[in-house]
Protein backbone atom coordinates (compact mmCIF):
# COMPACT_ATOMS: atom_id res chain seq x y z
CA UNK A 1 0.00 0.00 0.00
CA UNK A 2 1.52 3.28 -1.10
CA UNK A 3 0.76 6.35 0.98
CA UNK A 4 1.09 9.88 -0.31
CA UNK A 5 1.13 12.79 2.09
CA UNK A 6 -1.02 15.65 0.83
CA UNK A 7 -0.94 17.91 3.89
CA UNK A 8 1.49 18.28 6.75
CA UNK A 9 1.06 19.68 10.24
CA UNK A 10 1.68 23.34 9.32
CA UNK A 11 -0.61 23.24 6.29
CA UNK A 12 -3.35 21.67 8.35
CA UNK A 13 -3.04 24.31 11.07
CA UNK A 14 -3.19 27.13 8.51
CA UNK A 15 -6.20 25.64 6.76
CA UNK A 16 -8.11 25.13 10.00
CA UNK A 17 -7.33 28.71 11.02
CA UNK A 18 -8.66 29.98 7.72
CA UNK A 19 -11.85 27.94 8.11
CA UNK A 20 -12.46 29.42 11.55
CA UNK A 21 -12.19 32.95 10.18
CA UNK A 22 -14.48 32.10 7.27
CA UNK A 23 -17.05 30.86 9.77
CA UNK A 24 -16.69 34.04 11.83
CA UNK A 25 -17.14 36.10 8.67
CA UNK A 26 -20.20 34.20 7.50
CA UNK A 27 -22.14 34.23 10.75
CA UNK A 28 -23.12 37.59 12.21
CA UNK A 29 -21.51 37.91 15.59
CA UNK A 30 -24.70 38.89 17.41
CA UNK A 31 -26.33 35.61 16.32
CA UNK A 32 -23.51 33.45 17.64
CA UNK A 33 -23.01 29.80 16.83
CA UNK A 34 -22.18 26.43 18.33
CA UNK A 35 -19.78 23.79 17.05
CA UNK A 36 -20.82 20.16 16.77
CA UNK A 37 -18.11 17.71 15.77
CA UNK A 38 -18.89 14.35 14.24
CA UNK A 39 -17.00 11.57 15.96
CA UNK A 40 -14.27 10.76 15.73
CA UNK A 41 -12.21 13.02 13.42
CA UNK A 42 -14.69 15.87 13.27
CA UNK A 43 -14.91 15.97 17.04
CA UNK A 44 -11.16 16.58 17.34
CA UNK A 45 -11.25 19.30 14.68
CA UNK A 46 -14.24 20.99 16.35
CA UNK A 47 -12.30 21.06 19.63
CA UNK A 48 -9.33 22.67 17.86
CA UNK A 49 -11.63 25.23 16.24
CA UNK A 50 -12.99 26.10 19.68
CA UNK A 51 -9.39 26.55 20.90
CA UNK A 52 -8.61 28.90 18.00
CA UNK A 53 -11.81 30.85 18.74
CA UNK A 54 -10.85 31.08 22.41
CA UNK A 55 -7.53 32.66 21.40
CA UNK A 56 -9.51 35.18 19.35
CA UNK A 57 -11.40 36.14 22.47
CA UNK A 58 -14.47 34.05 21.79
CA UNK A 59 -14.31 31.83 24.84
CA UNK A 60 -17.98 31.08 25.20
CA UNK A 61 -18.52 29.10 21.99
CA UNK A 62 -20.47 25.98 22.95
CA UNK A 63 -19.20 22.69 21.60
CA UNK A 64 -20.85 19.32 21.29
CA UNK A 65 -19.93 15.92 19.95
CA UNK A 66 -22.12 13.70 17.85
CA UNK A 67 -21.91 9.96 17.27
CA UNK A 68 -23.89 9.02 14.19
CA UNK A 69 -23.49 5.23 14.29
CA UNK A 70 -27.13 4.62 15.18
CA UNK A 71 -28.28 6.80 12.28
CA UNK A 72 -26.23 5.19 9.52
CA UNK A 73 -28.02 3.73 6.51
CA UNK A 74 -25.44 0.99 6.03
CA UNK A 75 -25.36 -0.56 9.50
CA UNK A 76 -26.24 -4.03 8.29
CA UNK A 77 -23.72 -4.04 5.45
CA UNK A 78 -20.60 -2.77 7.15
CA UNK A 79 -17.76 -5.05 7.91
CA UNK A 80 -17.56 -5.38 11.64
CA UNK A 81 -19.53 -4.31 14.64
CA UNK A 82 -19.27 -0.57 14.86
CA UNK A 83 -18.17 0.68 18.24
CA UNK A 84 -20.60 3.21 19.64
CA UNK A 85 -19.08 6.49 20.77
CA UNK A 86 -20.93 8.77 23.09
CA UNK A 87 -22.92 11.77 21.97
CA UNK A 88 -22.36 14.79 24.19
CA UNK A 89 -24.49 17.81 23.46
CA UNK A 90 -25.22 19.38 26.81
CA UNK A 91 -26.92 22.53 25.53
CA UNK A 92 -30.24 23.15 23.82
CA UNK A 93 -29.65 23.45 20.08
CA UNK A 94 -33.12 24.86 19.36
CA UNK A 95 -32.94 28.29 17.75
CA UNK A 96 -29.15 28.28 17.46
CA UNK A 97 -26.78 28.36 14.52
CA UNK A 98 -24.94 25.07 14.41
CA UNK A 99 -21.68 24.48 12.56
CA UNK A 100 -21.36 20.78 11.92
CA UNK A 101 -17.71 19.73 11.65
CA UNK A 102 -16.41 16.64 9.89
CA UNK A 103 -12.94 15.67 8.78
CA UNK A 104 -13.77 14.23 5.36
CA UNK A 105 -16.84 14.59 3.18
CA UNK A 106 -17.21 11.82 0.63
CA UNK A 107 -20.58 10.29 -0.25
CA UNK A 108 -22.48 12.71 1.99
CA UNK A 109 -24.17 9.87 3.85
CA UNK A 110 -22.43 10.64 7.13
CA UNK A 111 -23.68 14.22 6.88
CA UNK A 112 -27.20 12.99 6.15
CA UNK A 113 -27.05 10.80 9.25
CA UNK A 114 -25.64 13.67 11.31
CA UNK A 115 -28.46 15.97 10.23
CA UNK A 116 -31.03 13.40 11.30
CA UNK A 117 -29.26 12.85 14.61
CA UNK A 118 -28.97 16.59 15.26
CA UNK A 119 -32.64 17.23 14.55
CA UNK A 120 -33.60 14.62 17.16
CA UNK A 121 -32.06 17.00 19.71
CA UNK A 122 -34.06 20.05 18.75
CA UNK A 123 -34.75 22.51 15.97
CA UNK A 124 -31.67 24.59 15.18
CA UNK A 125 -32.11 27.94 13.47
CA UNK A 126 -29.58 26.96 10.85
CA UNK A 127 -27.10 24.16 10.27
CA UNK A 128 -23.87 24.84 8.38
CA UNK A 129 -21.37 22.23 7.33
CA UNK A 130 -17.62 22.56 7.67
CA UNK A 131 -15.61 19.77 6.05
CA UNK A 132 -11.85 19.73 6.32
CA UNK A 133 -11.32 17.59 3.21
CA UNK A 134 -13.79 17.34 0.34
CA UNK A 135 -12.87 14.33 -1.74
CA UNK A 136 -15.87 14.38 -4.10
CA UNK A 137 -18.04 11.42 -5.17
CA UNK A 138 -21.21 12.67 -3.51
CA UNK A 139 -24.19 10.33 -3.53
CA UNK A 140 -26.58 12.83 -1.94
CA UNK A 141 -27.34 16.49 -2.67
CA UNK A 142 -25.20 17.79 0.20
CA UNK A 143 -22.40 20.38 -0.08
CA UNK A 144 -20.22 21.88 2.64
CA UNK A 145 -20.46 25.58 3.44
CA UNK A 146 -16.83 25.71 4.49
CA UNK A 147 -14.17 23.51 2.95
CA UNK A 148 -10.58 23.14 4.09
CA UNK A 149 -9.26 21.65 0.89
CA UNK A 150 -10.81 19.98 -2.13
CA UNK A 151 -8.90 16.84 -3.03
CA UNK A 152 -9.82 14.99 -6.20
CA UNK A 153 -9.68 11.28 -5.50
CA UNK A 154 -10.70 8.05 -7.09
CA UNK A 155 -13.03 5.65 -5.31
CA UNK A 156 -10.22 3.15 -4.92
CA UNK A 157 -8.33 5.56 -2.68
CA UNK A 158 -8.68 6.13 1.04
CA UNK A 159 -8.18 9.53 2.61
CA UNK A 160 -6.53 9.03 5.96
CA UNK A 161 -6.75 12.04 8.27
CA UNK A 162 -4.28 11.50 11.09
CA UNK A 163 -4.71 13.71 14.09
CA UNK A 164 -2.33 14.24 16.97
CA UNK A 165 -5.02 13.41 19.54
CA UNK A 166 -5.74 10.01 17.99
CA UNK A 167 -2.86 8.93 15.77
CA UNK A 168 -0.02 10.82 17.46
CA UNK A 169 0.79 13.11 14.51
CA UNK A 170 -0.92 15.58 12.22
CA UNK A 171 -0.95 14.73 8.53
CA UNK A 172 -3.26 13.72 5.73
CA UNK A 173 -2.43 10.72 3.58
CA UNK A 174 -3.95 9.22 0.50
CA UNK A 175 -3.72 5.45 0.44
CA UNK A 176 -4.49 3.07 -2.37
CA UNK A 177 -6.99 0.47 -1.27
CA UNK A 178 -5.28 -2.84 -0.73
CA UNK B 1 -14.50 -6.01 20.33
CA UNK B 2 -17.32 -7.93 18.78
CA UNK B 3 -20.23 -10.21 19.42
CA UNK B 4 -20.59 -12.74 16.64
CA UNK B 5 -23.25 -15.02 18.10
CA UNK B 6 -26.75 -15.32 16.69
CA UNK B 7 -28.41 -15.27 20.09
CA UNK B 8 -28.06 -14.03 23.64
CA UNK B 9 -28.95 -17.07 25.72
CA UNK B 10 -26.91 -16.79 28.88
CA UNK B 11 -23.85 -15.49 30.61
CA UNK B 12 -22.30 -18.91 31.16
CA UNK B 13 -21.18 -19.30 27.54
CA UNK B 14 -19.97 -15.76 26.96
CA UNK B 15 -16.38 -14.61 27.16
CA UNK B 16 -15.25 -11.71 29.30
CA UNK B 17 -14.74 -9.63 26.13
CA UNK B 18 -18.25 -10.29 24.89
CA UNK B 19 -19.74 -9.29 28.24
CA UNK B 20 -17.65 -6.11 28.31
CA UNK B 21 -18.72 -5.25 24.75
CA UNK B 22 -22.38 -5.60 25.78
CA UNK B 23 -21.77 -3.41 28.83
CA UNK B 24 -19.90 -0.72 26.87
CA UNK B 25 -22.66 -0.59 24.28
CA UNK B 26 -25.35 -0.41 26.97
CA UNK B 27 -23.51 2.45 28.67
CA UNK B 28 -23.64 4.41 25.39
CA UNK B 29 -27.38 3.79 25.11
CA UNK B 30 -28.08 5.29 28.54
CA UNK B 31 -27.66 8.73 26.96
CA UNK B 32 -30.52 8.19 24.50
CA UNK B 33 -32.92 7.52 27.37
CA UNK B 34 -32.14 10.96 28.82
CA UNK B 35 -33.06 12.85 25.64
CA UNK B 36 -36.30 14.61 24.86
CA UNK B 37 -36.65 12.57 21.71
CA UNK B 38 -35.94 9.08 23.01
CA UNK B 39 -35.72 7.39 19.66
CA UNK B 40 -33.08 6.50 17.10
CA UNK B 41 -33.81 5.00 13.67
CA UNK B 42 -31.36 2.12 13.99
CA UNK B 43 -33.68 -0.89 13.81
CA UNK B 44 -36.30 0.64 11.55
CA UNK B 45 -38.08 -2.12 9.67
CA UNK B 46 -37.05 -4.90 12.04
CA UNK B 47 -39.71 -6.84 13.88
CA UNK B 48 -39.16 -7.86 17.49
CA UNK B 49 -41.60 -10.29 19.07
CA UNK B 50 -41.81 -10.62 22.83
CA UNK B 51 -42.72 -14.26 23.37
CA UNK B 52 -43.61 -14.53 27.03
CA UNK B 53 -44.75 -17.94 28.18
CA UNK B 54 -44.55 -16.75 31.78
CA UNK B 55 -46.01 -13.59 33.30
CA UNK B 56 -43.78 -10.52 33.44
CA UNK B 57 -44.37 -6.81 33.65
CA UNK B 58 -41.02 -5.19 34.14
CA UNK B 59 -38.90 -7.24 31.76
CA UNK B 60 -41.52 -7.30 29.00
CA UNK B 61 -42.17 -3.56 29.24
CA UNK B 62 -38.45 -2.90 29.35
CA UNK B 63 -37.87 -4.92 26.16
CA UNK B 64 -40.85 -3.29 24.51
CA UNK B 65 -39.59 0.21 25.31
CA UNK B 66 -36.07 -0.75 24.23
CA UNK B 67 -37.33 -2.02 20.88
CA UNK B 68 -39.46 1.04 20.29
CA UNK B 69 -36.63 3.44 21.11
CA UNK B 70 -34.61 1.72 18.41
CA UNK B 71 -37.55 2.13 15.98
CA UNK B 72 -38.19 -1.61 15.72
CA UNK B 73 -41.77 -2.83 15.52
CA UNK B 74 -42.37 -4.56 18.83
CA UNK B 75 -45.16 -7.05 19.25
CA UNK B 76 -46.16 -8.70 22.50
CA UNK B 77 -47.30 -12.25 22.70
CA UNK B 78 -48.54 -13.69 25.95
CA UNK B 79 -49.10 -17.39 26.32
CA UNK B 80 -52.39 -17.18 28.19
CA UNK B 81 -54.17 -15.59 25.23
CA UNK B 82 -52.59 -17.69 22.52
CA UNK B 83 -52.75 -20.92 20.63
CA UNK B 84 -50.45 -22.45 23.26
CA UNK B 85 -53.57 -22.95 25.35
CA UNK B 86 -55.11 -24.73 22.37
CA UNK B 87 -52.32 -27.30 22.39
CA UNK B 88 -49.86 -25.95 19.83
CA UNK B 89 -46.29 -27.07 20.43
CA UNK B 90 -43.57 -24.60 21.35
CA UNK B 91 -41.69 -25.00 18.08
CA UNK B 92 -44.88 -24.67 16.02
CA UNK B 93 -45.67 -21.40 17.76
CA UNK B 94 -42.18 -20.10 17.06
CA UNK B 95 -42.18 -21.33 13.44
CA UNK B 96 -45.46 -19.53 12.83
CA UNK B 97 -44.11 -16.30 14.23
CA UNK B 98 -40.99 -16.74 12.16
CA UNK B 99 -43.07 -17.30 9.03
CA UNK B 100 -44.40 -13.78 9.53
CA UNK B 101 -40.80 -12.65 8.92
CA UNK B 102 -39.82 -11.64 12.42
CA UNK B 103 -36.21 -10.80 13.10
CA UNK B 104 -35.75 -11.11 16.84
CA UNK B 105 -37.61 -13.10 19.49
CA UNK B 106 -37.37 -12.16 23.12
CA UNK B 107 -38.36 -15.32 24.96
CA UNK B 108 -39.31 -16.10 28.54
CA UNK B 109 -40.28 -19.61 29.50
CA UNK B 110 -40.77 -21.47 32.75
CA UNK B 111 -38.65 -24.45 31.65
CA UNK B 112 -34.88 -24.23 31.90
CA UNK B 113 -33.38 -24.74 28.46
CA UNK B 114 -36.58 -23.95 26.56
CA UNK B 115 -35.07 -20.77 25.13
CA UNK B 116 -31.96 -22.56 23.91
CA UNK B 117 -34.19 -25.20 22.34
CA UNK B 118 -36.07 -22.51 20.45
CA UNK B 119 -32.81 -20.86 19.35
CA UNK B 120 -31.66 -24.14 17.83
CA UNK B 121 -34.84 -24.47 15.81
CA UNK B 122 -35.11 -21.04 14.25
CA UNK B 123 -33.03 -18.70 12.12
CA UNK B 124 -34.43 -15.70 13.96
CA UNK B 125 -32.28 -14.17 16.67
CA UNK B 126 -33.21 -15.11 20.22
CA UNK B 127 -32.76 -13.16 23.42
CA UNK B 128 -33.34 -15.04 26.64
CA UNK B 129 -35.59 -13.03 28.95
CA UNK B 130 -35.48 -15.73 31.61
CA UNK B 131 -35.77 -19.50 31.31
CA UNK B 132 -36.86 -21.50 34.35
CA UNK B 133 -34.10 -21.70 36.92
CA UNK B 134 -31.37 -21.34 34.33
CA UNK B 135 -30.47 -17.81 33.24
CA UNK B 136 -31.68 -14.26 32.89
CA UNK B 137 -28.77 -12.65 31.03
CA UNK B 138 -30.09 -9.11 30.58
CA UNK B 139 -30.70 -8.90 34.34
CA UNK B 140 -27.06 -9.81 34.99
CA UNK B 141 -25.95 -7.17 32.50
CA UNK B 142 -28.08 -4.44 34.05
CA UNK B 143 -26.86 -5.45 37.51
CA UNK B 144 -23.25 -5.13 36.39
CA UNK B 145 -23.91 -1.85 34.58
CA UNK B 146 -25.48 -0.43 37.74
CA UNK B 147 -22.56 -1.63 39.87
CA UNK B 148 -20.01 -0.21 37.45
CA UNK B 149 -21.72 3.17 37.33
CA UNK B 150 -21.86 3.29 41.12
CA UNK B 151 -18.40 1.91 41.93
CA UNK B 152 -16.49 2.87 38.79
CA UNK B 153 -15.24 -0.66 38.24
CA UNK B 154 -16.14 -4.32 38.60
CA UNK B 155 -12.83 -5.98 39.36
CA UNK B 156 -12.34 -6.65 43.06
CA UNK B 157 -15.82 -5.52 44.05
CA UNK B 158 -17.39 -7.53 46.89
CA UNK B 159 -20.91 -8.60 45.97
CA UNK B 160 -23.25 -10.51 48.30
CA UNK B 161 -26.20 -12.32 46.72
CA UNK B 162 -28.73 -13.22 49.37
CA UNK B 163 -31.90 -15.29 49.16
CA UNK B 164 -33.18 -18.27 47.22
CA UNK B 165 -30.05 -19.04 45.22
CA UNK B 166 -31.26 -22.47 44.10
CA UNK B 167 -34.35 -21.22 42.33
CA UNK B 168 -32.95 -17.94 41.04
CA UNK B 169 -31.98 -17.54 37.40
CA UNK B 170 -30.87 -14.02 38.29
CA UNK B 171 -28.35 -15.40 40.78
CA UNK B 172 -27.03 -17.86 38.21
CA UNK B 173 -26.55 -15.28 35.47
CA UNK B 174 -25.02 -12.85 37.96
CA UNK B 175 -22.57 -15.42 39.27
CA UNK B 176 -21.48 -16.66 35.83
CA UNK B 177 -20.92 -13.17 34.52
CA UNK B 178 -19.48 -11.49 37.60
CA UNK B 179 -16.91 -14.16 38.37
CA UNK B 180 -15.62 -13.80 34.78
CA UNK B 181 -15.13 -10.09 35.32
CA UNK B 182 -13.22 -10.47 38.56
CA UNK B 183 -16.04 -9.63 40.98
CA UNK B 184 -15.83 -11.46 44.32
CA UNK B 185 -19.25 -13.01 44.85
CA UNK B 186 -20.51 -14.49 48.10
CA UNK B 187 -23.80 -16.30 48.50
CA UNK B 188 -26.14 -16.64 51.44
CA UNK B 189 -29.61 -17.99 52.06
CA UNK B 190 -31.52 -20.63 54.00
CA UNK B 191 -29.78 -23.99 53.59
CA UNK B 192 -32.86 -25.24 51.75
CA UNK B 193 -32.25 -22.53 49.17
CA UNK B 194 -28.52 -22.99 48.62
CA UNK B 195 -27.67 -25.39 45.77
CA UNK B 196 -26.22 -28.74 46.88
CA UNK B 197 -23.23 -28.34 44.62
CA UNK B 198 -22.57 -24.65 45.10
CA UNK B 199 -18.81 -25.12 44.64
CA UNK B 200 -19.25 -25.08 40.83
CA UNK B 201 -20.02 -21.39 41.10
CA UNK B 202 -16.61 -20.79 42.62
CA UNK B 203 -17.88 -18.39 45.25
CA UNK B 204 -17.95 -18.30 49.01
CA UNK B 205 -21.10 -19.55 50.70
CA UNK B 206 -21.67 -17.67 53.95
CA UNK B 207 -22.94 -19.12 57.19
CA UNK B 208 -24.77 -16.10 58.55
CA UNK B 209 -26.38 -12.88 57.46
CA UNK B 210 -23.71 -10.91 59.29
CA UNK B 211 -20.94 -12.75 57.49
CA UNK B 212 -22.68 -12.22 54.15
CA UNK B 213 -23.17 -8.50 54.56
CA UNK B 214 -19.93 -7.59 56.32
CA UNK B 215 -17.71 -5.37 54.18
CA UNK B 216 -19.83 -5.83 51.04
CA UNK B 217 -19.73 -3.17 48.30
CA UNK B 218 -22.96 -4.44 46.80
CA UNK B 219 -25.84 -6.45 48.25
CA UNK B 220 -28.23 -8.13 45.84
CA UNK B 221 -31.38 -9.31 47.60
CA UNK B 222 -33.36 -11.96 45.76
CA UNK B 223 -37.10 -12.24 45.80
CA UNK B 224 -38.69 -15.02 47.79
CA UNK B 225 -40.86 -16.61 45.15
CA UNK B 226 -43.94 -17.11 47.25
CA UNK B 227 -45.92 -18.46 44.30
CA UNK B 228 -43.33 -21.14 43.68
CA UNK B 229 -41.09 -22.84 46.17
CA UNK B 230 -41.21 -20.27 48.95
CA UNK B 231 -43.87 -21.98 50.97
CA UNK B 232 -42.17 -25.36 51.10
CA UNK B 233 -38.65 -24.24 51.87
CA UNK B 234 -39.13 -21.80 54.71
CA UNK B 235 -41.37 -22.05 57.78
CA UNK B 236 -42.82 -18.56 57.40
CA UNK B 237 -42.11 -15.27 55.70
CA UNK B 238 -41.88 -13.68 59.13
CA UNK B 239 -39.07 -15.98 60.10
CA UNK B 240 -37.40 -15.44 56.76
CA UNK B 241 -37.54 -11.68 57.25
CA UNK B 242 -35.91 -12.06 60.67
CA UNK B 243 -32.96 -14.20 59.60
CA UNK B 244 -32.50 -13.41 55.91
CA UNK B 245 -34.11 -10.02 55.35
CA UNK B 246 -32.03 -6.89 54.85
CA UNK B 247 -32.72 -4.33 57.56
CA UNK B 248 -31.04 -0.99 58.26
CA UNK B 249 -29.07 -2.61 61.12
CA UNK B 250 -27.73 -5.38 58.90
CA UNK B 251 -26.90 -2.90 56.15
CA UNK B 252 -24.74 -0.99 58.64
CA UNK B 253 -22.28 -3.92 58.57
CA UNK B 254 -21.60 -3.41 54.86
CA UNK B 255 -19.37 -0.66 53.46
CA UNK B 256 -20.89 2.78 54.18
CA UNK B 257 -21.51 3.43 50.48
CA UNK B 258 -22.84 -0.09 49.84
CA UNK B 259 -25.26 -0.41 46.96
CA UNK B 260 -28.47 -2.37 47.58
CA UNK B 261 -30.03 -4.02 44.55
CA UNK B 262 -33.05 -6.22 43.93
CA UNK B 263 -34.27 -7.69 40.64
CA UNK B 264 -37.89 -6.97 41.59
CA UNK B 265 -40.70 -7.29 42.31
CA UNK B 266 -39.84 -6.60 45.95
CA UNK B 267 -41.66 -8.30 48.81
CA UNK B 268 -41.48 -5.35 51.16
CA UNK B 269 -40.91 -6.41 54.74
CA UNK B 270 -39.80 -9.91 53.72
CA UNK B 271 -36.41 -9.92 51.99
CA UNK B 272 -36.06 -6.15 51.89
CA UNK B 273 -37.33 -3.66 54.45
CA UNK B 274 -38.98 -0.54 53.10
CA UNK B 275 -36.53 1.86 54.73
CA UNK B 276 -33.69 0.07 52.91
CA UNK B 277 -35.51 -0.28 49.58
CA UNK B 278 -36.26 3.44 49.58
CA UNK B 279 -33.08 4.49 51.38
CA UNK B 280 -29.99 6.31 50.11
CA UNK B 281 -28.13 3.08 49.37
CA UNK B 282 -30.84 1.69 47.14
CA UNK B 283 -30.04 1.24 43.46
CA UNK B 284 -33.29 -0.53 42.69
CA UNK B 285 -34.80 2.09 40.40
CA UNK B 286 -31.43 2.78 38.77
CA UNK B 287 -31.43 -0.91 37.85
CA UNK B 288 -34.76 -0.51 36.11
CA UNK B 289 -33.51 2.55 34.21
CA UNK B 290 -30.38 0.70 33.14
CA UNK B 291 -32.51 -2.27 32.10
CA UNK B 292 -33.80 -0.34 29.10
CA UNK B 293 -30.29 0.59 27.96
CA UNK B 294 -29.07 -2.99 28.36
CA UNK B 295 -31.97 -4.35 26.32
CA UNK B 296 -31.39 -1.72 23.66
CA UNK B 297 -27.78 -2.85 23.46
CA UNK B 298 -28.81 -6.50 23.13
CA UNK B 299 -31.40 -5.76 20.44
CA UNK B 300 -28.97 -3.47 18.61
CA UNK B 301 -26.10 -5.93 18.61
CA UNK B 302 -28.21 -8.87 17.46
CA UNK B 303 -30.40 -6.74 15.19
CA UNK B 304 -27.63 -5.25 13.07
CA UNK B 305 -25.51 -8.36 13.18
CA UNK B 306 -24.92 -10.11 9.91
CA UNK B 307 -22.72 -13.04 9.16
CA UNK B 308 -22.22 -12.09 5.53
CA UNK B 309 -18.96 -10.26 6.07
CA UNK B 310 -19.75 -7.14 4.08
CA UNK B 311 -17.55 -4.29 3.02
CA UNK B 312 -15.38 -1.93 4.99
CA UNK B 313 -16.23 1.45 3.55
CA UNK B 314 -14.39 4.67 4.06
CA UNK B 315 -17.78 6.36 3.95
CA UNK B 316 -17.63 9.98 5.00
Amino acid sequence: MSAKEIMNKEEMARTLNRMVFQILEAIKSEDGFCLVGIRRGGAVLAKRMADILAKEGKKDIKIGYLDITLYRDDLTSIHDYPVLQSTEIDFDITGRNIVLVDDVIYTGRTTRAALDALIDYGRPKKILLAAFIDRGHRELPIQPDFTGRTVPTSRSEIVDVQLEEQAGCDCILINKKA
Amino acid sequence: MAYKRKDLLGMKDLTKEEILYLLETAQKFTEINERDVKKVPTLKGKTVINLFFEPSTRTRTSFEIAGKRLSADTINFTASSSSTTKGETLIDTVKNMEAMKSDIFVVRHSYSGAVKYIAEHTDAKIINAGDGLNEHPTQALLDMLTIRQSKGRLEGIEVAIIGDITHSRVARSDVWAMTKLGVNVRLFGPTTMIPKHSQVFGCRVCKSMNEAVEGADVIIMLRIQRERQGKLLIPSTKEYAKYFGLTKDKLALAKPDALVMHPGPINRGVELMSNVADGDNSGVLKQVTNGVAVRMAALYILGIGNNKGGIDENAS
